[in-house]
């Protein structure tokens, strides 16, 4: 770099954070997707700085508390879609076969999460929606949860939804509902081809209306541009969502993205914390990826970097660290972690 | 014996993208007798895989994913 263009980013870098502090910090409206893209471009010298400004709008907006969800993959592999991330998918060779878990598989699942301090437990199926099959296990699952005296949050995730089956859900006493919007709306056709972004917005704009909670996030290294990082950011912050769980690529066997490079450790961070400043209010939660792209270190940085939730132990096909791992990280960092009484 | 991640023989090759973190973050895939792909559930606590000839295994006693 010149000595004028490093003046010009010093410049530019100097102002975007000073703006940040101003508009997100003291008056709670998230930066435009143009301040994101600056934010991403920062330098490295700068993301110290980044991440104590994103983790002071987070203490403001959202305050200390963390929450922490386990989930589960309730019906494996075997889907129609062709999500090129997703070693689900039908339609690669990946080595995931298709499974059920049964009821007592489940009940064991959410017995393991509560029993980890979680307030969330979320029941996954690779669908491209949820079919009467698909409901009734559901069903009958959230109530053997209820009858073995577990009363965790339930949030779903069985992909698009029709309205009656947003409310038959809500009858169920699902709370919260996860569809991710995976990446910016110009990115999505690389994505995936089965279905639409729109498509996916239409299920959350029905889950919204039902009254359950919107959670909605994506997958960070699927070849986007910086460009279309700060695009899904601000698009993000347009649903609105309860809570936008953050993935970053772990490249799946079989899959298109076998051979992606999992995105760097400080780019990582940097996304973090811009997509903390894009949504101030918003639970940004830890999900899938962290361990392969930050490690330990990494992950403390991204918790005080502007993240407020976390999912603890094994993913849907993928492990993570032990549960214990991730509730002594808080405790180091004396966070605490939200009580299930405060969301009751 | 075979590699439970991508179901080739253990002795064949270096195995490199078998070696690795992501691998780490996998659990078993194939049946290390008979190479069959196995049926694996994935719980928040552990996992277990099951191959039609050779039963089932899981994640008890296998070592958690540290850093």
């Amino acid at each position: 770099m010149t000595a004028a263009a490093e003046r010009t980013d010093d410049r530019a870098t100097t102002d975007v954070l000073a703006a940040a502090r101003e508009q997100v910090l003291d008056r709670g409206v998230g930066l435009t997707e143009e301040q994101v893209l600056t934010v991403l471009r920062l330098a490295d010298d700068r993301l110290d700085d980044l991440l104590a400004l994103a983790h002071e709008v987070r203490m403001k907006w959202c305050g200390p508390e963390v929450e922490v969800e386990g989930i589960v993959s309730l019906k494996t592999g075997g889907c129609p879609e062709d999500c090129h991330f997703c070693s689900q998918s039908g339609r690669f060779p990946s080595p995931v076969r298709s499974a059920w878990l049964d009821i007592p598989g489940l009940v064991k699942a959410a017995r393991q999460t509560a029993d980890a301090g979680a307030t969330e437990f979320c029941i996954v199926a690779a669908v491209r929606g949820p079919d009467a099959r698909l409901l009734s296990q559901v069903r009958e699952g959230i109530k053997a949860i209820r009858d073995s005296g577990n009363n965790i949050q339930i949030a779903c995730s069985l992909g698009m939804l029709t309205q009656a089956q947003v409310d038959e859900l809500v009858g169920m006493g699902v709370h919260r509902y996860n569809h991710n919007l995976e990446t910016a709306r110009s990115h999505f056709p690389q994505v995936v081809t089965t279905h639409s972004w729109e498509e996916r917005w239409d299920t959350l704009r029905m889950v919204r209306e039902a009254g359950m909670e919107v959670c909605s996030g994506g997958i960070l290294g699927m070849g986007e541009t910086d460009e279309q990082r700060a695009e899904f950011a601000v698009q993000l912050a347009e649903l609105d969502p309860h809570e936008v769980p953050m993935n970053f690529l772990i490249p799946q066997p079989g899959t298109p993205y076998e051979q992606y490079e999992p995105i760097a450790g400080r780019d990582a961070l940097r996304l973090v914390a811009a997509f903390r400043l894009a949504m101030p209010r918003t639970m940004l939660r830890f999900a899938g990826g962290r361990e392969l792209t930050l490690g330990d270190l990494g992950a403390e940085k991204g918790m005080l970097g502007g993240v407020n939730a976390i999912i603890v132990g094994n993913y849907l096909t993928n492990l993570g660290r032990p549960a214990q791992q991730d509730l002594d990280m808080l405790a180091d960092l004396k966070m605490p972690i939200k009580a299930l009484s405060d969301t009751l | 014996m075979f590699c439970v991640h991508c179901g080739l023989p253990e002795a064949e090759g270096d195995h490199p993208s078998c070696r690795g973190a992501r691998a780490a973050l996998e659990p078993p895939r194939f049946c290390p007798e008979c190479a069959r792909r196995m049926v694996v559930q994935v719980i928040p606590s552990g996992w277990s895989a099951r191959c039609s000839r050779h039963g089932e295994t899981t994640s008890a006693g296998v070592p958690a994913l540290t850093d």
